[in-house]
């Protein structure tokens, strides 16, 4: 199969796969067999297409001309794939989780549920293809829609509130910033290709570029940059296996992802590179990791905790983005998979406290790893990476945006990084500290680990978090051809 | 051969139909012929837009009197893309008003609904093909008239006061028409709009010119709805049946729409400077108004019919906003829009029709947990709707886009905003139906009601609009290109 056809069936896949999900809705076992099948085949198709990117290979497919001299393209690079892996990789294993976590809670509308999570993945996979920014935006804007059932799974006021502040912000701030961004570049430079070395001339100015990334950065609703983070807090009303690979890894990566894409191959790191009117990204991410994890400091409930913990790491992307050097780029590309893992590994393990104990809050967690061993040991690898400790994948991608704010001569970043090194450490490690170390509560009923699909699932992530760490030399090489590219 | 006559054919025959239909006074065979009439408008419609986009610009004389001295039916790459839309809404509701009418008017009048369509059709056609001043307003008159009385036959007595109000306001507009026509034919002594748009460069920028295209303007608006002009629409298109009002939010006021664009980009500006004239901003204005304050009433609208009819008067804002750019980009967004808007609101329409039926209402606190009863007809109206907010992917888009493009290219941010801020009201108002239907607990159904989608007769038409939303959101190449090529035969008028 050519490589334009095996990017076609990825996203294919799961759309045909969210079809079967729907039509099958009555016969659940045959439903959940679906969804891997799906997964398998998207998941078959991204490996497939890894080793030729890493040989060099740009494949492309032109869809349909949606505008003239725009059209709907994918064409594959380092960046994509790598983001393309991070989400088919996760999802059949999130599909195990969803299995365990919807049967074990009893949730209504589980049909609903898993199409539109095939579908989100089939955004994503198109998000992370795509060949110019009308394609992005276009997956961009129906991930947000695809979504949005997700988010208000469970249609009581809570969640519809949650998915008006979901919607309000993801939608309000992409249909007019980045919509104003896209059409601002088209006008200006009459190219929405991402091309490596960008697309800007040299005729543009210094204040309109400036302009320009801060439309892109806050039009990108999903890379949660503050002020336009508070839809991720919101949809953790969301069923947990939503979080987890969604509210963790497919819809902020996506953001993310985006960003740092746009910065690589829409500006061009060197273009952009020291120009005073771009210098104030790095301040406002900055703001965004000391200020979510103060948040996350002082929040009780777990999913919240990892909430803002999601928005602070996502700005370490930005970040390190931001810096426009080759080394934090590269940690850029990089900390958009640890972070994945890791983040996915924490959700699932809150999830399975939910779905075993009942328990939402951290200062109902004491002792809960005598009765929960595996979960806590998975929470413990997963929080370990987000704080940067070897042998967790995290490590490395903290290192290479630490060597990059160095190199870049960044001392503001690199206190930043410090700084959120220590709040990390100081919002995980108590919840360890509470799980392991006191004396479990004598009240509440007894329970021991979460259905064995939650286990399974949570044990694969948190061995793969250990497993990247000594793996990293694929990932690293991919992310070096995208500071390599010529310019 | 019957190929050259096809001008003429557009018109004579839902013209002939009508007095037919009022002879046959059956409802069936008045369905039946109407159907047929507006299946080969559309046919005829079809062919001319071929020819035109093949060999150019088709003048038919009428009675063989040359023009100027007859009547001359010309038509361009901008009116055989007018006559295609108006006769393709018309062959689509017309299917789908066969039950909708059995539904909502008494049975003995069917016969007067689909002589009165006929003749609205004729009328619209008619305003779109014809180069001649006073025909236009010959068809307008006919388009209106039988309008009036289409809205009138709504099955509660809102509907009578609605066509009041439109008859009141559309006769104004009308006499303000004919009274700019008056003063042109005064300073050109042509009605003839080709002769019109050579002769008046010889009169020059003179007092009773600028008044007739005050009077013309102000006229056709009313006519189209612009706000502030747009009080009758809500009324109107809530009042009538269903079929009526899907036929009339796609096409009534996009031909005004488009006669206006004649006059103001074929004919004045060919003399005057617009650019000087304050005729620009005002239109600027007043569309990011409409744009703005519209879709806010919308926001805060009970009943779905007018809520998808402020959503017109705001969709209106956005195609007059095109215009007031006068390049190239927002003529282009203007025309297109005035097929992508027609495909949407149409469906919706449509879509509404099939709501009235089974739950009984369009008060949109009624209709809780109506996607669990009508999963279909609720899809639909989300992606018709996501076509109104101009998500990528749908129709609106396209029309978003270039609008946006044309505003930034003229640095006018203002405008820009307009756009987004226009754009997120509709995703308010959009999205109160989506969490209505979706979200809320579902309070009205009985026991045994699990299932009641509209008739397929209701549904397949409307279906088909949605379907055609998103195919010309990602297929651009026939909308996008000829409303290209008719945004460049406006541009030429330009000085």
């Amino acid at each position: 199969m050519s490589p334009q056809n095996q990017m076609l069936l990825a996203v294919l896949a799961p759309v045909l796969g969210a079809v079967g999900v729907a039509l099958a809705h009555r016969k659940p076992d045959l439903r959940e067999a679906l969804s891997f099948v799906a997964a398998f085949v998207a998941l078959a198709c991204v490996l497939a297409l890894a080793p030729g990117v890493m040989a060099g290979d740009r494949p492309e497919l032109q869809l349909i001309e949606i505008l003239p001299e725009v059209t709907l393209a994918f064409r594959l690079e380092p960046l994509g794939i790598l983001f393309a892996l991070v989400a088919s990789v996760l999802w059949p294993i999130s599909t195990l989780y969803s299995i365990g976590y919807m049967r074990g809670n009893d949730e209504d509308h589980q049909s609903r549920f898993f199409a539109c999570f095939a579908l989100a993945i089939a955004c994503t996979l198109g998000i992370a293809f795509s060949a110019n920014l009308l394609t992005l935006f276009l997956f961009y804007e129906l991930l947000t829609l695809v979504t949005y059932p997700l988010v208000t799974h469970h249609q009581d006021d809570e969640a519809r509130r949650a998915g008006r502040v979901y919607l309000g912000i993801l939608m309000g701030s992409s249909l007019t910033l980045m919509l104003i961004a896209i059409v601002a570049t088209w006008s200006m430079t009459g190219n929405i290709e991402f091309t490596p070395g960008g697309v800007l001339g040299s005729g543009i100015s210094n204040a309109a570029i400036g302009g320009l990334l801060a439309l892109f950065v806050f039009g990108i609703g999903k890379a949660a940059v503050m002020p336009v983070h508070r839809w991720l807090p919101a949809a953790m009303v969301a069923p947990t296996p939503v979080s987890a690979l969604l509210h963790a890894v497919a819809v902020v990566k996506a953001g993310v992802f985006s960003v740092v894409k746009i910065v690589v191959y829409i500006f061009g790191v060197e273009r952009i590179a020291g120009l005073s009117s771009v210098d104030w990204l790095p301040f406002i991410t900055g703001f965004t990791i000391i200020a979510a994890s103060v948040v996350a400091l002082n929040s009780d409930n777990l999913k919240r905790r990892l909430a803002y913990s999601t928005i602070s790491q996502l700005s370490y992307v930005v970040l390190a983005a931001a810096l426009l050097t080759p080394l934090s780029v590269i940690g850029a590309a990089l900390h958009i998979v640890t972070h994945a893992v890791g983040k996915i590994t924490l959700f699932f393990a809150a999830g399975a406290i939910y779905t075993a104990a009942h328990k939402t809050n951290v200062s109902e967690l004491d002792g809960i790893a005598r009765r929960m061993p595996w979960t806590m040991a998975a929470f413990t690898i997963g929080a370990l990476s987000l704080i940067g400790v070897p042998p967790a994948a995290g490590f490395f991608s903290k290192w290479y945006i630490v060597l990059g704010a160095a190199e870049g001569e960044h001392w503001v970043a690199l206190a930043v990084l410090a700084a959120s090194t220590l709040l990390n450490a100081a919002y995980f490690l108590p919840v360890i500290y509470a799980a392991y170390f006191r004396a479990p509560a004598t009240e509440g009923h007894a329970h021991g680990e979460a259905p064995w699909p939650i286990v399974v699932a949570m044990a694969i992530t948190a061995t793969g978090v250990l497993a990247l760490f000594f793996g990293m030399e694929f990932p690293l090489s991919l992310a070096k051809q995208l500071v390599a590219l010529p310019s | 051969m019957i190929v050259e006559h096809l001008p003429a054919l557009q018109v004579v025959i839902p013209l002939l139909a009508a007095p037919v239909i009022v002879l046959l006074r059956g409802g069936r065979a008045g369905w039946l012929i109407a159907t047929l009439v507006s299946w080969a408008a559309l046919g005829i419609a079809v062919a001319l837009l071929i020819q035109v986009q093949s060999t150019g610009v088709i003048s038919y004389a009428i009675g063989n009197w040359p023009p100027p001295w007859g009547i001359e039916y010309r038509v361009d790459a901008v009116n055989a893309f007018v006559l295609v839309l108006v006769s393709l809404i018309a062959a689509v509701v017309l299917p789908y008003a066969r039950p909708s009418i059995a539904a909502e008017v008494p049975s003995d009048r069917h016969y007067l609904v689909y002589a009165m369509f006929v003749l609205c059709l004729c009328g619209l056609l008619g305003m779109a093909i014809t180069g001649d001043a006073f025909n236009i307003f010959v068809f307008l008159e006919i388009s209106s008239l039988s309008g009036y009385v289409l809205i009138a036959l709504g099955r509660n007595r809102r509907a009578l006061h609605a066509a009041f109000q439109y008859l009141i306001m559309g006769t104004i507009g009308a006499t303000f028409y004919i009274i700019g026509v008056g003063l042109l034919y005064l300073m050109t002594g042509t009605l003839n709009l080709a002769d019109m748009a050579a002769r008046i460069a010889d009169v020059g920028e003179t007092r009773p010119v600028l008044a007739a295209l005050a009077f013309i303007t102000v006229g056709l608006s009313l006519k189209m709805a612009l706000f502030p002009l747009h009080v009758w629409l809500p009324g109107a298109y809530s009042g009538a049946p269903t079929a009526v009002a899907a036929f009339m939010a796609g096409t009534a006021t996009k031909v005004s729409l488009y006669v206006l664009m004649r006059f103001v980009f074929g004919i004045f500006g060919m003399r005057l400077d617009l650019s000087a004239l304050p005729l620009l901003d005002m239109l600027a204005v007043l569309s990011a108004a409409a744009m703005i304050v519209a879709s806010l009433v919308a926001v805060f609208e009970r009943d779905l019919r007018r809520l998808l009819a402020y959503s017109s008067v705001a969709q209106i804002g956005y195609i007059t906003l095109g215009l007031s750019l006068a390049n190239a980009e927002g003529m282009t967004a203007s025309v297109v829009h005035l097929f992508n808007h027609a495909i949407a609101k149409t469906a919706l329409f449509m879509l509404v029709g099939g709501i009235l039926l089974r739950a009984g209402s369009d008060r949109l606190d009624v209709l809780a947990g109506l996607a669990r009863r009508m999963p279909l007809t609720c899809a639909a109206v989300v992606v018709a709707g996501l076509s109104l907010i101009g998500v990528p992917g749908t129709a609106g888009f396209i029309t978003k886009w270039h609008l946006v493009l044309g505003a930034v290219q003229d640095g006018h941010w203002w405008m820009v905003a307009a756009i987004a801020a226009s754009s997120l009201l509709a995703a308010a108002y959009v999205w109160r139906f989506v969490e209505m239907a979706y979200l809320r607990p579902d309070t009205t159904a009985k026991a045994g009601e699990v299932h009641m989608e509209a008739p397929l007769a209701w549904l397949v038409p409307a279906l088909l609009m949605v379907a055609a939303s998103v195919y010309f959101g990602l297929d651009t190449s026939w909308s996008l290109g000829s409303a290209r090529e008719a945004a460049a035969v406006l541009m030429e008028g330009l000085r």
